[in-house]
């Protein structure tokens, strides 16, 4: 019988295919990990954005982890309520995606963002404030595109949503 | 009862849905790189609420009509999108100015089915909120800046509008449907939505130093299924791999 502690320490394992620095733990994405007497296995999780085509992946990527693992069968259930929310991404997440070159999401609860003004965003190369956007959308779903005045490097940014 | 709200989440996820495809045209096509980006990422966006509502609206129906069927399997006669969103794209400021009327309209919409006494729509629209919000930022930056850009910009950003003023009434009719959707709490006050719709565009028209064209005809009939000219097309290059492979899953 497998234990919904090593179920999560399974799902450790399964990455962002995207943003494959972090794992959907780390994203948020998880909302329930349930294990029925039979063994079998039910995941919930939520969508970051609607659209974004890496949460049918992900889906079956924890699937194949678990199955794998010997986990007797497993469920991967959506949820929408209560939507996701970038503060779901836990501080050692942000962390790593800032090490991966993807600026991480501000609060959402920061007053800039509830005016809708622009977030102060630093550059995760060289850690500078001095930079601007360069479009609203960027290379996935989740991300705009930024670019450092002092290093000269574009980024990308990690939606605060 | 069902059957309202059947019609109902199918009308808003066709808008969603055809506003998609005609985005996803510009894919490999957009003036820059970074604009290609920003309406595929939109044209995703749309599609991902699409697909949540067509998801829906199969549940409600009951026959076992998944969001595939949906999407790829109906006639055009049964699309229920509003003409505005099969509009052809035409130069960017008509893409802009399109998807600018409709954001503006999408908005306040799924703002106020936040508290519908439909669970899941409610649900969907705290999705779909979020990205609306940052739609409308962005048309309303390129309708700002095309209408106070160049003489140019501004003549093609005019020009777009003065051409699609009349798709927009469509989008706030009322019938049968919506009435029996707003009294069971499901569906919001549609002039209400007129109302916030207005407000955005007279704003964002006045800063773009754009005029807001006079109300006259307005267009009619998506509701009903009944099309304009370029849908059959739409719909011809959006069902022809499910069409010429059926059942094919990959």
């Amino acid at each position: 019988m497998i234990t919904k502690h090593r179920i999560l320490e399974l799902l450790d394992y399964v990455k962002d295919p995207e943003i494959p620095a972090i794992n959907v733990l780390e994203l948020g994405v998880v909302r329930g990990v349930e294990v029925e007497v039979s063994g079998k296995a039910i995941i919930t999780i939520t969508p970051t954005y609607t659209g974004c085509p890496a949460m049918d992946v992900m889906a079956a990527d924890i699937k194949k982890e678990l199955l794998e693992a010997g986990v007797p069968e497993v469920e991967v259930k959506m949820s929408l309520s209560p939507a996701w929310t970038t503060d779901w991404i836990t501080d050692e997440g942000k962390r790593k995606l800032r090490e991966y070159g993807i600026a991480p999401p501000e609060k959402s609860a920061d007053i800039r963002a509830l005016k809708g003004e622009q977030p102060v965003v630093a550059c995760p190369q060289c850690g500078s404030k001095n930079t601007v956007m360069l479009s609203l959308f960027g290379s996935t779903a989740c991300k705009a595109l930024w670019k450092c005045q002092d290093c000269l490097e574009p980024f990308d940014q990690f939606k605060c949503l | 009862m069902s059957n309202a709200l059947f019609t109902y989440t199918l009308r808003l996820a066709d808008d969603l849905l055809i506003l998609s495809q005609r985005l996803g045209e510009w894919c490999g096509h957009g003036p820059v790189l970074e604009e290609d980006i920003a309406l595929t990422n939109r044209a995703l966006d749309h599609l991902g609420e699409a697909r949540n509502l067509l998801t829906y609206a199969g549940q409600v129906e009951g026959k076992g009509r998944t969001e595939d069927d949906l999407a790829y399997l109906r006639m055009e006669r049964q699309y229920t999108n509003v003409k505005l969103v099969e509009q052809p794209n035409g130069d960017y400021a008509h893409t802009m100015v399109r998807s600018f009327l409709f954001d503006a309209y999408h908005l306040p919409l799924m703002q106020a089915l936040l508290k519908s006494t439909d669970e899941q729509l409610a649900a969907i629209a705290g999705k779909s909120v979020k990205e609306a919000t940052y739609h409308l930022r962005a048309s309303s930056e390129w309708i700002i800046r095309f209408g106070d850009g160049t003489e140019e910009s501004h003549q093609r950003a005019q020009a777009a509008l003065d051409n699609l003023w009349t798709y927009t009434g469509e989008l706030f009719e009322s019938d049968a449907v919506l009435e029996e959707m707003t009294k069971a709490g499901i569906a919001p006050d549609i002039a209400a939505i007129k109302e916030s719709w207005s407000k955005t565009v007279d704003q964002v028209l006045s800063e773009a130093t754009l005029k807001r064209p006079a109300d006259a005809f307005m267009m009619t009939g998506g509701r009903k299924g009944l099309h304009s000219e370029h849908m059959g097309f739409i719909l011809a290059e959006m069902q022809h791999v499910t069409r010429a492979y059926p059942g094919a899953e990959w």
